[in-house]
């Protein structure tokens, strides 16, 4: 029966359950870490790199590939500063933690 | 890799990115999270990489924009983060707009078949509009936060109709896109430029001030855009990404609006904003207030024995944060109990001023949210405002006002206040502040930085 459903569904299916999750997962995030929560889902978003990849190396190459060359930049940036700059800021927190604790 | 085991490493690295997010809950744990959202995302790429050809060119692009982002990531100046957030939401568009050709130009590389059916058309449609909205409407962020464009809002008459007309065209073409029998780049072209214009047309007419609610709303579409693809390459694992950082926007944007009193779907339809800081209100009547100088404010600080400072956007704006700290350990040596109050809305991005407050150094305990320090300023000698003032409005009281409603810091319950601002003006709400005419309360007018440093040299 399941081989019947057009794969749009079963991805609608993925999707709704996705919101769910990140509904209360988000919900969770203590309000102090709000930035670095908005800086890490931006590295998450970068996830939109394998679709570049995808894009940048076909089996069959034509003018497609360049456009994805350069998703593939884009998005690499995304996911490395957006990566770097959250540990960066979480590494301030830290520092602040360890003199309250001392 | 057969495509089943790419699969499964696909659902491995979506449930890191849920982990990730997880982190944040705590700052003991969040670095650790963010370790998962990275091996998350070295697993999707390593595991893409198996399908694909091009390696060179792949990895030559990756490189470049690591290299790119890790030079960006280390120089960004905290204060500066609500700028980067933005530009890094406009790449996220940008890419998303290019996959979407590449696979209206070559489906089969995605695994699409050679003649799109019209649920991949529909999809395709939805994430390159999607896409283009947050390229555009990211850029203008970026632009106005970084000053490079001024942040009052622009509006002209006829702007929601404009916007409504360019939607129903922008429809149109997608329906003409749907209808064709082959791939009709016209109607594509067509609808990917009305969209450009439309993010472009939704973020002019919003404010400086209102800027929060602006970068968390894009923060939610560059998310729905990765899912937007994730659905047109029938990937669960970008829809999976996609959503949680489309949900976790949305929730921010809520968060934000309720901070600031205003309704959700006004924002989300964009268009807000477009009275703001206009409408001062004048009743005619001149009122009275006491200013005094760094000096008189650092005295009464000394002699204090618990002090809450406020800070807000103006803090933010004048970098003033590690002057602040300075003032908080001078006070605290002098044995007075110094504390943060932060509003949700305080800076210029959700959780921003705790950044900056933890940039420079000032210990996590004493930084407090709302709620928790709300019912303390009742019995507290002085509080410190800093470049914030409609979340110390006590307006928002008084039912009829239109800030009625809004929550805000009850500095007006403490025994003094002092309020450091540039000038008397209304804050962006357009609205006087009794706070600022109270008799306990006194003005020190001033860049927030400099008058700060005056307080820690009187002391």
């Amino acid at each position: 029966m399941i081989g019947e459903v057009d794969p749009t569904i079963i991805n609608l299916t993925v999707f709704v359950l996705a919101i769910f999750v990140g509904y209360h997962v988000v919900w969770n995030v203590t309000p102090a870490l709000h930035t670095p929560l908005m800086s890490v889902t931006n590295a998450i978003s970068g996830i939109i790199l394998v679709g570049a990849m995808l894009a940048a190396g076909p089996a069959e190459s034509d003018w497609g590939v360049w456009l994805g060359a350069v998703a593939v930049t884009l998005a690499a940036i995304n996911v490395f500063g957006g990566f770097l700059v959250t540990q960066r800021m979480l590494e301030m927190f830290r520092k602040k933690d360890k003199k309250g604790s001392a | 890799m057969s495509a089943n085991l790419v699969a499964l490493a696909y659902l491995i690295a979506s449930v890191f990115f849920i982990l990730a997010l997880k982190g944040l809950s705590s700052p003991l744990t969040a670095r650790r999270g963010n370790l998962f959202g990275m091996v998350g995302m070295a697993i999707a790429v390593v595991t893409t990489l198996t399908v694909t050809k091009n390696w060179a060119l792949i990895l030559g692009c990756i490189t470049v924009g690591g290299v790119i982002g890790a030079a960006v990531a280390r120089r960004v100046e905290m204060t500066a983060m609500p700028e980067l957030v933005a530009f890094m939401h406009s790449l996220v568009g940008l890419a998303a707009v290019f996959i979407a050709i590449a696979a209206v130009n070559n489906p089969v590389s995605f695994g699409l078949p050679a003649v799109l059916p019209m649920g991949s058309k529909l999809e395709l449609f939805l994430g390159t509009f999607i896409g283009a909205m947050t390229w555009s409407g990211s850029v203008i962020a970026f632009l106005k936060l970084s000053g490079r464009m001024s942040g009052a809002p622009i509006t002209f008459s006829g702007q929601h109709t404009v916007n409504l007309i360019l939607a129903i065209l922008m429809v149109g073409f997608g329906l003409w896109f749907f209808f064709s029998e082959t791939t009709n780049w016209t109607a594509f072209a067509g609808m990917a430029a009305i969209a450009f214009v439309l993010g472009f047309l939704i973020i002019i007419p919003i404010g400086g001030a209102d800027m929060p609610v602006v970068i968390s709303m894009l923060n939610s579409y560059s998310g729905w855009a990765a899912a937007g693809i994730g659905f047109s390459l029938g990937n669960p694992m970008l829809i999976i990404a996609g959503s949680l950082v489309g949900s976790s926007g949305a929730i921010l944007s809520y968060i934000m609006c309720k901070a600031m009193n205003r309704p959700f779907l006004s924002v989300i339809l964009g268009g807000f904003g477009s009275e703001g800081g206009t409408a001062a209100a004048d009743d005619g009547i001149q009122r009275t207030y006491r200013s005094g100088s760094a000096d008189d404010a650092a005295f009464l600080l000394g002699n204090a024995d618990s002090v809450i400072i406020v800070p807000g956007y103006g803090l933010a704006v004048a970098r003033a944060q590690h002057s602040v700290k300075e003032l908080a350990e001078k006070l605290h040596a002098k044995g007075v109990n110094v504390r943060f109050a932060i509003h949700p809305v305080a800076g210029r991005m959700p959780g921003h001023m705790n950044v900056l407050l933890a940039e420079a150094e000032i210990p996590y305990e004493q930084v407090l949210e709302m709620d928790e320090i709300n019912s303390d300023f009742s019995n507290t000698d002085v509080v410190l405002v800093l470049g914030a003032n409609d979340v110390v409005n006590p307006a928002a009281n008084v039912p009829g006002s239109p800030i009625y409603g809004m929550p805000i810091l009850d500095a007006y319950k403490a025994r003094t206040v002092m309020v450091v601002k540039r000038s008397m003006a209304a804050g962006y709400a357009g609205l006087d502040n009794d706070l600022f005419y109270m008799d306990k309360t006194m003005m020190v007018f001033g860049d927030a930085k400099k008058v700060v440093e005056g307080m820690v040299k009187a002391l």
